[in-house]
């Protein structure tokens, strides 16, 4: 129980994917302007996250290592990540025909992010079990949210701000993740795994 | 063991083959499930509009102009009778910014309101029961016509046909459900219209250049 809670803590705060990692940048920039689009997209890429977790952890354990094809992870994953990806796009256009206006062509770009690929290989190197690598996933999704949904709303505030003209848009916003990964570096040291 | 070994790359090429295929299945059976009949956004727009039928916008009525919103056609400000609260209520489903009514449409009515025929003047002429969009108007051939006035959304089409102008719009009464504060006016025009040195402070709410000099030469003269 605590070793799960550990795995938690660690890769929403002290591992975060994309601010100590670095991974899944793209749509940290990308999704970031606007508070809505960016809960709907932290939404989505929780969940393709812990299912794509789930499924490559599945994949890895039931196909590939009985035949020794370990070799053929890399690909096999990404079958399984895009798999995934257009499954919860369908479901998205299903269910909620606004959400999918909002999220448009980010929904396709999940398929490349890189924190998905980076959590199905972690855990293969992290040797978890099925439980870990699901909760791993789910970790790495909330963690995901949580910058992306602070980093929105902070955007939304600077882009109404006097900023100097040669640092509006994108310049700020750069600035900003830098201080906010700096300021995610100290969680560092919080929990030893 | 040595049969896999030996034959590895054809175990690789097959194991990858049926996982392609059981994706493949799941996403196809997954596409009959999830299939989206018709564009639901369209419903959601149209029932955001008033249902007026009046035709302003250029479209029939308020169905295919919700079409044309959802197909990004038409821009979302083309409603009078909706007016702003329409526009705004758009925006806020859309997810695009609201901006003011285009006046190439129609100008937004101050208030409601209501037609009304003069019934002695009526000659039954049945000419603006034809124009109705919303069949509020009874009447029938050399008969009086009347309005019922529960159904009549105020769409001025009844006027302009009828041959003995004997159409009025009406104003109606706002009812309590409807009505609503007035919003105070935005700060940003509260400061546009401050002379400078009205306001301690940032110059940067009035982007003219001159006037931030006039801040400073105040300044200058308070502080001397």
């Amino acid at each position: 129980m605590t070793e799960l809670f550990t795995i938690l803590i660690a890769t929403v705060l002290v591992n975060n994917f994309v601010l100590v990692q670095f991974l899944g940048l793209c749509p940290f920039m990308g999704v970031s302007t606007k508070l809505e689009s960016a809960v709907g997209m932290s939404a989505a890429t929780t969940f393709v996250l812990t299912l794509a977790s789930v499924c490559s952890y599945l994949i890895n354990n039931f196909v590939l290592e009985p035949f020794n094809l370990e070799f053929l992870r890399t690909i096999s994953f990404i079958l399984v990540i895009a798999t995934v990806v257009s499954f919860s796009k369908m479901y998205i256009e299903k269910t909620s025909p606004v959400l999918y206006r909002v999220l448009g062509i980010y929904i396709p770009l999940i398929t490349t992010n890189c924190a998905v690929l980076g959590v199905a290989l972690l855990n293969v190197t992290n040797s978890h079990n099925f439980f870990q690598s699901g909760l791993y996933g789910f970790g790495a999704g909330i963690g995901f949210s949580l910058v992306l949904i602070l980093f929105a709303a902070m955007r939304e505030r600077i882009a109404v701000a006097d900023a100097p003209t040669a640092f509006r848009g994108a310049a700020i916003g750069m600035i900003t993740a830098g201080l906010m990964s700096l300021a995610f570096m100290g969680f560092s040291g919080l929990v030893t795994l | 063991m040595e049969f896999f070994i030996e034959h590895i790359v054809i175990i690789a090429v097959l194991t990858l083959s049926g996982l392609a295929i059981l994706f493949g299945a799941i996403l196809g059976a997954a596409s009959v499930k999830f299939k989206v009949e018709g564009d639901p956004l369209v419903e959601q727009i149209d029932a955001l509009l008033p249902q007026t039928q009046c035709g302003q916008c250029g479209y029939p009525g308020c169905k295919p102009y919700a079409t044309a919103i959802a197909d990004g056609k038409a821009d979302i400000n083309r409603c009078p009778p909706g007016g702003h609260t329409t526009i705004q209520a758009l925006s806020d489903l859309l997810g695009v910014e609201a901006k003011p009514l285009d006046a190439e449409h129609g100008v937004e009515a101050e208030v409601k309101t209501v037609a009304y025929i003069r019934e002695d003047e009526c000659i039954g002429c049945t000419k603006c029961i034809q124009a109705c969009p919303v069949d509020a108007i009874l009447g029938a051939a050399k008969l009086m016509h009347t309005i019922v006035e529960s159904e009549c959304t105020g769409c001025d089409l009844c006027v302009e046909p009828c041959p003995v102008d004997c159409i009025d719009m009406l104003p109606v009464d706002q009812p309590l459900s409807e009505w609503h504060w007035n919003l105070p006016p935005a700060t940003r025009e509260v400061l546009g219209s401050m002379k400078a040195g009205d306001l301690i402070g940032s110059d940067r709410a009035n982007p003219d250049p001159n006037s931030s000099a006039e801040t400073t030469k105040s300044n200058g003269d308070r502080a001397a």
